[in-house]
């Protein structure tokens, strides 16, 4: 049997509410995709993440006591290491679990940010909180995130 | 919402309007562009107006647009005592600013040699996502320059010794505090002193329009003498490093928050006290990142200056090239102003606003003390920029404040889906523009379309006293991040 893969970024950007920046709303089915489809739609400010190739790994581990801060240090995380480690991210997986608090733990996949490689668009200095939401809607989970670009 | 006139341009927005209000909220404005207001700045300036310890009037310039938190183009001065420090109030690119430099060069000068020239910026500026600077820092380098800013710069050789006094307060801040930077912030920082960074940053050629001379005593001390004079202006910030800070103290002001029982109406509006351990330690780390700005946009000129040697085979000194001012668009002072018909010493924020001294001011230097402390405008990159100085009636009106630019009026995305990054390149070819840009769909999001027309808010400013207008200067060449 055939199989079309058919890869649908599950965000949209957002143009209404950042004219200055860049807002985008996210969704997924768990809350693991939910993140991950947040972490690419931060890179994709930054970059054609289709060229940018999963050769580089690193290990991320983050805990938080609610959703919103969670994502907020995770997205953090991630214009952090742009900068220290000079690479675009691409590849995600992470699991997310509540006891106490929330805790996410993954492994990210990208690549040396290289003008040559890549369609660069602009930096992300970083994540606000302005308007940013996690909640479940039904059986969908959804993100709004506006970056600081 | 009710808004009173109080005078021309002079809007008040009063404390009835939203509970909570501790001050009325004032927008600098001409009556045009209060109509065409993004509908945000309203909401923002008015939560503005809750913070603990807010004195006289939360304030919103011309340029004004929505921001997260502050609107860009708003200002805030709070008690050392009862206010609070808020990195919502300040932006995430802590001192994100302007310098403009004078050559003795004229456009018919450089004209045959600007290709080259803009090839020599390119190179010996890096911009974009990622880039580097020439300067190797360690750890320890790192936080001397934090502390001295721009005289760290010219200790080591990047910058002459008559610079300092044509920055806003010397490029050094007092209260740096090294030991309250997170080591994220530093290994995020150290390799990017001398790097323009992105989005709406550049580094830009003007020929100052001489037919476009408003004020012309201060055109001649700003050392405007011949037609057609090439500037160079500078606008960049405190880079990733700056952007930790910000994003590190929002998270420790959010647990603050509930320690001091403070409740803010939005969450980028976090803040602690500023006399408290967390609004200290933020400040001290602040100041680090601002001096940094300082420190970066002087490693930039710095590299400018060689550049312009190169191609025109003369010492930077015999080309003139002298800072005219160095102003902080991002930023919280410590300053003394009127509360009360009483001088008091309060923290005044400013995000996407310009200090905006007048004459006779003791913090402006003696040389410009006569006209007022230069205010420098930067517009988006089709358009013209403005130079200006402080006007007697800043101090009075808008606690020594004045705009930052022209404020964007369309998103980044709109922008790019109206024009085509190599297009625009194209036609502001033909008008006289060269651009060199690290990322086409970059330049589009900041092509002029996207932004309120500069002349207007200009004009709102000067009309209303805080700042003169001196002189327009109009883009020839481009390097955008």
């Amino acid at each position: 049997m055939l199989h079309q893969i058919v890869t649908m970024p599950n965000f949209k950007f957002l143009e209404d509410i950042a004219i200055a920046d860049a807002a985008f709303e996210a969704y997924g089915d768990t809350l693991e995709e939910l993140f991950e489809t947040c972490a690419l739609a931060t890179f994709e400010v930054m970059v054609d993440t289709k060229h940018v190739k999963p050769e580089q790994k690193e290990e991320i581990q983050i805990k938080d006591l609610n959703l919103e801060d969670l994502l907020f240090d995770f997205i953090s995380e991630l214009v952090y290491l742009k900068d220290a480690q000079k690479v675009f991210f691409s590849k995600f997986d992470l699991k997310i679990s509540k006891n106490e608090e929330y805790s996410l733990k993954g492994t990210i996949w990208g690549e040396k940010i290289d003008y040559k490689k890549q369609e660069v668009r602009r930096d992300v200095k970083a994540i606000t909180y302005h308007m940013l939401e996690v909640k479940k809607i039904d059986s969908e989970w959804r993100a709004q995130v506006i970056l600081d670009t | 919402m009710q808004v009173k006139k109080i005078e021309d341009y002079v809007w008040e927005i009063p404390v009835t309007e939203k509970e909570g209000m501790r001050v009325p909220a004032r927008i600098i404005a001409s009556e045009k562009i209060m109509k065409e207001m993004d509908q945000g700045v309203y909401n923002q300036i008015t939560n503005v107006a809750c913070l603990p310890g807010i004195q006289n009037y939360a304030y919103c310039m011309p340029d004004g647009h929505w921001g997260y938190g502050f609107p860009i183009g708003g200002v805030a001065a709070f008690d050392l005592k009862e206010g609070v420090i808020s990195p919502g109030g300040i932006g995430f690119d802590i001192n994100c600013g302007v310098r403009s430099v004078r050559t003795n060069l004229t456009l018919e000068e450089l004209k045959p040699k600007l290709n080259e020239l803009m090839d020599a910026l390119y190179r010996l500026v890096p911009a974009g996502v990622g880039s580097t600077g020439f300067v190797k820092l360690n750890i320890e380098r790192f936080k001397e320059l934090m502390v001295k800013g721009v005289d760290w710069c010219i200790q080591n050789g990047y910058g002459w010794e008559e610079d300092r006094e044509r920055i806003e307060q010397g490029g050094r801040i007092p209260g740096a505090n090294p030991e309250k930077v997170s080591q994220k912030a530093i290994s995020r920082g150290v390799d990017q002193l001398g790097t323009l960074g992105s989005g709406n940053h550049y580094l830009e050629l003007q020929v100052a329009q001489t037919d476009r001379i408003f004020h012309p005593e201060a055109a001649k001390i700003f050392g405007i003498d011949r037609p057609n004079q090439i500037f160079v202006m500078i606008h960049c910030g405190s880079r990733g490093f700056g952007h930790q800070i910000a994003t590190d103290y929002l998270r420790v002001f959010t647990e603050a928050m509930r320690k001091y029982n403070i409740k803010v109406l939005d969450k980028e509006l976090a803040c602690a006290p500023y006399n408290s351990p967390e609004g200290q330690d933020y400040y001290g780390a602040m100041v680090c990142a601002a001096n940094s700005a300082f420190a970066n946009r002087q490693v930039i000129l710095h590299q400018v200056r060689e550049a312009f040697s190169r191609v025109f085979h003369k010492d930077p000194k015999d080309l003139g090239m002298h800072i005219v001012y160095d102003v902080a668009h991002n930023i919280a002072k410590l300053e003394e102003h009127l509360v009360n018909g009483e001088k008091k010493k309060v923290l005044v924020h400013r995000k996407g606003a310009t200090r905006s001294f007048g004459p006779g001011h003791p913090d402006v230097p003696a040389f410009y003390r006569p006209i007022g402390q230069p205010v420098i405008v930067g517009g988006s990159m089709e358009t013209s920029s403005y130079l200006l100085v402080g006007g007697q009636r800043a101090m009075e009106l808008t606690m020594g404040s004045t705009l930052h630019g022209s404020g964007r009026t369309m998103s980044r995305e709109a922008a790019k889906r109206k024009v085509r990054g190599y297009e625009l390149m194209k036609s502001m070819e033909e008008r006289g523009i060269i651009v060199r840009a690290v990322s086409m769909p970059g330049l589009a999001e900041e092509a002029g379309i996207a932004y309120k027309n500069i002349s207007e808010v200009v004009d709102a400013v000067d009309c209303a006293g805080i700042s003169r207008k001196v002189i327009e200067l109009r883009p020839v060449g481009n390097i955008k991040g």
